[in-house]
């Protein structure tokens, strides 16, 4: 028998195995192996979202099971696309997804630049830039609010320090003008070293030799950076604002430990939102309604993005 | 633009992809715009409607 894989493997398998697939196509074979991932696809995924769709048109309450559904046609999304207060939730959700995802781009391709030069330290840097990332959105949370405190959070003390303000004289989570930008902040501290590595994976793709090529022909610093730097990180730019998109737009954890959409509902998020209206108000039916428009509205964005992506790298 | 036009009337995936992209990014607009309610009202639709078509025309014939 020759030494291929496919020779090693036939010989691994045990006598036992091989007398019970015995006789099976491969289309067969390929099917037990990929049977129980689509299971679990269908089991997890598909039907959840079925189920949801369905709810969606019912006045269905989750803490009333025994009570009769009644079927309410597309009355929960008039209701939802009425409703002010989603409305307001919708405006604070583009804010906080506008500016985290332009601070964490700056900020983390401005940070991939520095790191990518070769400098004593360089790993010891990456590490320390990195580690917030690892953190439990929670623990986060936590020690954010002590931050904030504007009697002993070391945040105030910062700001007063830079602008000569009294430390007590503002209050980040409390006040309805900085509370938005608390969790903005929060979160830009939070998740640029992630769009730093992903950057920094980009910037180390380029090879030397363009730049090379670049100095021969007297290209300015300037000049290699905008028609060989920028073109090059463009795919792995939009995939980062992509997955930092995808995932501010369903942001919960962070924001309800920092300020529980507070205050009043000034940050409020739509993920928040919907969490109340499922599990406080128990208006399952509506709550599914909205689920599903904030699932179409995520799907169309990532159709856009997956199109835009491949016509880059295209290039 | 006739390019585009014909496209169109070809049924090509490129415009109309173009198109599909369009609404949902007017969709998606209209949902987080501060401006008007009638706005946010008629959002959904709009990127129910861009996103269905989009999954429709990525399956139509490339433009030579």
């Amino acid at each position: 028998m020759s030494n291929k894989p496919i020779d090693r493997v036939a010989q691994a398998t045990p006598a036992g195995v091989a007398r019970k697939v015995k006789g099976l196509s491969d289309r067969a074979i390929a099917w037990i192996f990929v049977g129980p991932t689509i299971f679990l696809l269908l089991a997890i995924n598909i039907f959840p979202l079925i189920w949801t769709i369905n709810l969606s048109f019912t006045n269905f309450r989750a803490n009333r099971p025994n009570r009769d559904v009644e079927y309410v046609g597309l009355r929960n999304y008039e209701r939802i696309l009425n409703d002010s207060d989603i409305w307001l939730s919708m405006q604070a959700t583009a804010h906080f997804l506008i500016w985290t995802i332009v601070l964490q781009v700056i900020l983390g391709f401005a940070l991939a630049w520095l790191i990518n030069r070769k400098f004593k330290g360089n790993d010891l840097w990456t590490t320390v830039i990195v580690l917030p990332m690892m953190l439990s959105p929670a623990v986060v949370g936590n020690f954010w609010t002590f931050l904030y405190q504007p009697q002993i959070g070391l945040f105030n003390y910062v700001i007063s320090f830079f602008t000569g303000a009294d430390p007590s004289s503002f209050e980040m989570l409390g006040s309805v003008d900085l509370a938005p930008w608390s969790i903005v902040i929060v979160d830009t501290w939070m998740w640029t070293p992630f769009v730093m590595l992903i950057c920094l994976a980009g910037l180390r793709s380029i090879p030397d030799y363009i730049y090379e090529a670049a100095e021969v022909d007297r290209a300015s610093k300037w000049r290699q950076f905008w028609t060989i730097t920028i073109p090059m990180v463009l795919p792995f730019l939009m995939l980062a604002v992509l997955f930092r998109g995808i995932e501010n737009f369903k942001m919960f954890d962070l924001v309800v430990q920092l300020t529980g959409g507070g205050p009043g509902s000034i940050t409020e998020l739509a993920s928040i939102n919907l969490k109340r209206e499922a599990f406080e108000k128990w208006r399952t039916g509506y709550s599914s309604a909205f689920a599903i428009i904030l699932f179409v509205t995520v799907f169309g964005l990532a159709s856009i993005y997956v199109k835009a992506l491949n016509k880059v790298k295209e290039r | 633009m006739s390019r585009f036009f014909q496209g169109l009337f070809q049924l090509r995936r490129g415009p109309w992809e173009m198109v599909a992209t369009l609404l949902i990014a007017l969709g998606v607009f209209m949902l987080m715009q501060p401006f008007v309610m009638w706005a946010f009202t008629y959002s959904f639709i709009t990127t129910l409607v861009g996103t269905v078509m989009f999954i429709i025309v990525s399956h139509f014939p490339e433009q030579e």
